[in-house]
């Protein structure tokens, strides 16, 4: 891609990524005292992954019975507590596993 | 100790409430770095067949240690778009690490001062965020920084290698990768989940809210993914708020 093009916007788009993060974690250190906005910033980290993750997740493979594989089995790993990796790596496995068999049986 | 609300568990928490050390930073940030690496390698082909070259590629993967907003970044890129829609797309897919940042800020210790705030604000992404509120122990800056490292790393390598590597691969085997990082997603989630009843269906409302963006036709066409998101998890999380006002009184679960 022609640097004329590219640079400018990398640097704006570096720029606004960058300053999202740092400026509410440089200037908002106080300690939320109010019971229901606190209980709001405990729940958002987890509102914001549920949501990013489903229903994307069914179709982040390409194909939707290998996605709903790895579905399963990260809800299940989950459930028994795995550690981040086993999880991750087991959803991959599963994926994988599922591709192979609907290749195989030829879909 | 700095905690200074819950001073009815102390009991089970083990004298080290520091805010943790460089090499535990590390050790949580290997799984994150793995999954980084197969992430982004997708990040590294998608940037690739874009038309970007493999060293663009790999510098906006540097810059910004995001996924959703990079893949809306390049697309802009690509299209020669303006420099405020870039701006614009990168403040609304992004806003969430702007909550994240906030609700950080309620569980780091005193070793995080402005100038490591400054440094540190550069690698907190999802999955960081995530790793770090779960623990037991506040979150200071050697810790924050040791849980950065490793995953900053997997993301630009990552990159590079789908960059360079990528049309060698076949697509099952990078789809199967892609997959993985939704699965680190959802081990932050179901353990919290399982042990808060408030977290359980404000998790459940911010799948079934994004669902409607999804599926319903005019709202997909008109709200962008990363719209979506935002909306979809404020509107659980403000509903949880609202729906159990008393669950976090009880303290008995560090949430």
């Amino acid at each position: 891609m022609d640097l004329s093009v590219f640079l400018p916007l990398l640097i704006v788009m570096a720029l606004t990524t960058y300053l999202v993060r740092a400026l509410p974690f440089t200037l908002f250190r106080r300690r939320i005292t109010n019971a229901r906005v606190k209980a709001f910033f405990e729940l958002i980290p987890y509102t914001v992954l549920s949501a990013m993750t489903f229903p994307a997740i069914l179709y982040a493979t390409g194909s939707f019975p290998s996605a709903c594989a790895g579905f399963v089995v990260a809800l299940i790993l989950s459930f028994l507590d795995k550690s981040l990796l086993t999880v991750a790596i087991g959803t991959c496995l599963a994926t994988l596993a599922a591709t192979g068999v609907l290749m195989y049986i030829g879909k | 100790m700095a905690d200074t609300t819950d001073t009815n568990r102390n009991a089970s928490v083990p004298a080290a409430s520091n805010g943790g050390t460089f090499r535990e930073g590390l050790k949580d940030g290997l799984a994150i770095g793995l999954g980084y690496l197969s992430v982004s390698f997708s990040f590294g082909i998608l940037a690739v067949a874009s038309g970007l070259s493999w060293w663009q590629a790999v510098l906006v993967s540097a810059a910004n240690i995001t996924s959703a907003g990079q893949v809306a970044g390049v697309g802009i890129m690509v299209s020669a778009g303006g420099l405020i829609e870039m701006m614009v797309s990168q403040i609304v897919i992004n806003l969430r690490y702007s909550l994240m940042a906030i609700a950080l800020s309620q569980r780091t210790d005193k070793s995080m001062t402005t100038l490591k705030r400054i440094l540190l604000a550069y690698g907190l992404t999802d999955e960081i965020f995530g790793v770090a509120v779960s623990k037991k122990h506040e979150v200071g800056s050697r810790y924050f920084f040791g849980l950065t490292v490793l995953p900053v790393i997997g993301w630009v390598s990552g990159t590079l290698l789908g960059a360079v590597l990528g049309g060698i691969f076949p697509d099952f085997l990078t789809n199967a990768l892609a997959v993985g990082i939704y699965g680190m997603f959802i081990s932050i989630v179901i353990p919290k989940a399982k042990r808060s009843r408030m977290i359980a269906v404000c998790a459940l409302l911010a799948c079934g809210i994004s669902s409607l963006f999804f599926y319903v036709p005019w709202l997909k066409e008109h709200v962008s993914s990363g719209f979506a998101v935002i909306i979809a998890a404020v509107v659980a999380a403000l509903a949880g708020v609202f729906c159990f006002p008393h669950e976090e009184d009880t303290g008995k679960e560090a949430v």
